[in-house]
């Protein structure tokens, strides 16, 4: 690792410490960063082509499965988005479930996330602790809806399922577990040597980086940057229940760790209410057959912003007044956060990369959107000259591109 | 006759074929704790034993751009090292199989080699994960070796002797000057730690950053041949600190003779495991930069103050110094 500040070390596409593939240019002297570029989307799947192709309903089972954690994040964002053009009122009961589901789903997340963020931190024991932990989200998810992880609980007008008051005993008595390994780890995290020495002021993000940058969830609000959809534009059943918007002032990765804690509690709190206070009705908005609804979505475009445990994440609809959507636009609020890593490499240590990049929970594959960047001496260009590529173009790049010399 | 014996010695007991079942052993015990700590099931007790056939019926590669000699010779190197080591350290009886004056600095010198092997190997695979590994090793190497030194003195400068056997021999009998001698025994644990690459000092063969360092490019019998020396060094470095700091195969081996001295000898290697594995649960990995600090401000001070302890209790006559 000697060499000059001109040095550049390429982390990824394929890398030991990344789960998904990314590229990191990683301009370095000696051990510290200097600078750093990213390379997006090697992992592109042709989720929102697909979504074109499909009607409204099938495409909520669709986009369920843009991401594995947020599964019921993607599909709740969509079916506002939906609901908007068929101008239905979802009943309460229906808001009610969305939210608890959406809260579990919350839950099991962050406690992924701090396991991940453990490993990378080669912190096994508490890898292990939280993701046991997590097993009573997920049994209690199962027990809900019969799926640990595509809960597939939405849908248009409402959700597919209810939920039976006997369930709610063993799910408090859960949720009372949870509640106590999460003050316990916000309790002993903090006051653990050896992961302050890797955690405390590493991948710092100020709070005017993080609101320039446009940082969203977690990561924006470890850097006191107080954003938060479920306050900010309440959806399903959030303006009737009362939370916090946690946010931590010092914005580096030890900031993130407390903020997610805080928020598993907060989370907890929040299932508490919605199973005290469910109210009773109907979990459809529409009395009409469930395969008939996609008729009923009018010419138009909509916007839904929902809180994902990772950020605000938007789906954007344009209908043209059939059955199948005219453009689905997924952003993923890993995307948004991207930026902020390039700025916390920066500065920070070689070592420091892997968790400098788990510290936002990325999602890299949900953020793939095909890109292709061409120099400027390529053949082809993708948004001046003749404008569009045709798959001979693209087949032909990609060709010449891994003709290439690597070096 | 003498060679017969000492050819025992060397590829049965305290030799190869013991030191691969205690290893082996170790491996499971620290793999099974480590596991029950985390909430996990763990290992059955074959499975460092199946890992390693496993490995040996791998197929064995050396990349094109290696430096093949010295790739092939690397896994050697430390395990010869290794096995050499045991002969100095007593392990059923009051004296080791061979000991001379001076056998102390002969043993912290074998000891070393196993990381010196990771060097080698790693970097004459010329893969880029295993160069930064392997400077991570030396780095750590020059971090964990002076306190390892120091500390491992300390009992040396108590009992008056460079011989691990007398050492033994004097300490053993003398409960205060083992009282005495803890911090130098942690600061042992941890340089033990450090050497072996366990959590906490584990950056040398971080997964997550390097995946796995030096050792990247090794696979079936060679990467066999580094597993089971890794073990084996936990081992006898157990082995080696419990002589030092722990009394070895006494008491037993006074009341029951040879058998009693072994029981003692494999109750205290096992102590000195469980110890390394609840360290390596605890803590999360330190920088590179950070194990050398650690090393340098804490380990080297402690081993300093030690040994003043030592001397300021030699000059009193406390415990019998």
């Amino acid at each position: 690792m000697s060499g000059g500040s001109d040095e550049r070390i390429p982390v990824g596409p394929q890398h030991p410490s990344l789960k998904e593939p990314a590229n990191f240019m990683l301009d370095v002297d000696g051990e510290e960063i200097t600078g750093a570029d990213l390379t997006l989307s090697y992992n592109h799947r042709g989720m929102e082509e697909a979504a074109q192709r499909k009607d409204y309903l099938q495409n909520i089972y669709l986009l369920e499965r843009i991401c594995g954690i947020c599964s019921h994040s993607h599909t709740t964002a969509y079916v506002q988005a939906v609901e908007e053009l068929m101008d239905v009122e979802v009943p309460d009961r229906a808001k009610y479930i969305r939210t608890l589901i959406g809260e579990l789903e919350r839950l099991h997340s962050h406690l992924l996330w701090l396991g991940v963020g453990g490993h990378e931190m080669g912190f096994d024991t508490l890898w292990h602790y939280t993701w046991r932990d997590r097993e009573l989200v997920l049994d209690s998810l199962e027990e809900l809806t019969g799926n640990r992880v595509h809960y597939a609980i939405n849908t248009l007008g409402g959700v597919r399922e209810d939920v039976a008051e006997d369930q709610f005993p063993e799910l408090r008595e859960n949720l009372e577990q949870i509640r106590e390994r999460a003050e316990y780890y916000r309790e002993v995290v903090p006051e653990e040597e050896t992961v302050l020495m890797r955690c405390e002021g590493v991948g710092t993000i100020s709070r005017e980086e993080a609101s320039e940058l446009c940082a969203v969830g977690p990561t924006a609000r470890a850097s006191g940057v107080p954003t938060d959809v479920r306050k900010d534009d309440p959806y399903a059943a959030y303006d009737q229940v009362d939370f916090d918007v946690v946010t931590h002032e010092d914005g580096d990765l030890l900031a993130r760790v407390l903020v997610r804690l805080e928020e598993i509690v907060q989370s907890c709190d929040i299932v508490d209410q919605v199973l005290d206070e469910m109210p009773e009705g109907d979990l459809k908005g529409s009395p009409k057959p469930t395969h008939t609804l996609p008729n009923m979505v009018e010419e138009g475009e909509a916007i839904s912003r929902y809180e994902a445990p990772r950020g605000e994440l938007i789906h954007y609809i344009r209908s043209d007044g059939s059955d199948t959507p005219e453009r689905v636009k997924v952003r993923a609020p890993t995307l948004a956060n991207w930026p902020t890593v390039v700025e916390g490499l920066k500065g920070s240590y070689i070592a420091d990369t892997p968790m400098i990049v788990a510290g936002i929970d990325p999602c890299i594959s949900c953020t793939s959107r095909i890109g292709v960047e061409m120099s400027e001496d390529a053949a082809v260009s993708i948004d001046g000259g003749d404008g569009k590529l045709t798959l001979d173009d693209l087949s032909d790049y990609a060709k010449d591109w891994y003709g290439q010399e690597v070096n | 006759m003498s060679v017969v014996m000492d050819l025992v010695y060397l590829l049965v007991f305290p030799g190869f074929l013991f030191l691969f079942a205690a290893g082996l052993f170790a491996e499971y015990v620290d793999r099974k704790l480590y596991a029950k700590i985390q909430n996990r099931v763990g290992p059955p007790i074959v499975q460092p034993f199946a890992d390693f056939l496993k490995l040996l019926s791998k197929e064995s590669i050396v990349p094109e751009a290696a430096d093949r000699d010295v790739y092939l010779v690397a896994p050697l190197f430390g395990l010869a090292g290794v096995l050499t080591a045991i002969l100095y350290v007593p392990v059923w009886a009051e004296e080791a199989v061979f000991a001379f004056q001076g056998d102390l600095v002969v043993v912290l010198f074998l000891l070393a080699l196993p990381s010196f092997a990771l060097f080698f190997g790693g970097w004459h695979s010329r893969n880029r994960f295993s160069d930064v590994g392997t400077l991570r090793t030396l780095t750590q190497l020059f971090g964990y070796e002076v306190p390892f030194f120091l500390a491992c003195l300390a009992p040396a400068m108590a009992a008056g002797s460079w011989e691990i056997s007398s050492v033994m021999g004097t300490l053993s009998t003398n409960p205060v000057a083992l009282a005495l001698l803890l911090p130098g025994f942690a600061v042992g644990l941890l340089s033990l730690q450090a050497k072996l690459e366990r959590v906490p000092f584990d950056a040398p063969e971080a997964e997550t950053e390097i995946a796995g360092g030096s050792l990247v490019e090794y696979s079936g019998r060679k990467l066999a041949l580094f597993k089971l020396t890794k073990d084996m060094e936990l081992v006898v470095g157990a082995a080696f600190l419990s002589a030092l700091f722990l009394g070895g195969p006494y008491p037993l081996v006074g009341v029951a003779g040879p058998i009693g001295g072994f029981v003692a000898f494999a109750l205290k290697v096992l102590f000195v495991v469980v110890l390394l594995t609840v360290v390596k649960s605890a803590f999360a990995r330190l920088r590179i930069e950070q194990a050398v600090g650690v090393f340098y401000r804490w380990a080297v001070g402690i081993a300093i103050v030690q040994m003043l302890i030592v001397i300021a209790a030699a000059t009193a006559g406390i415990g019998g110094l």
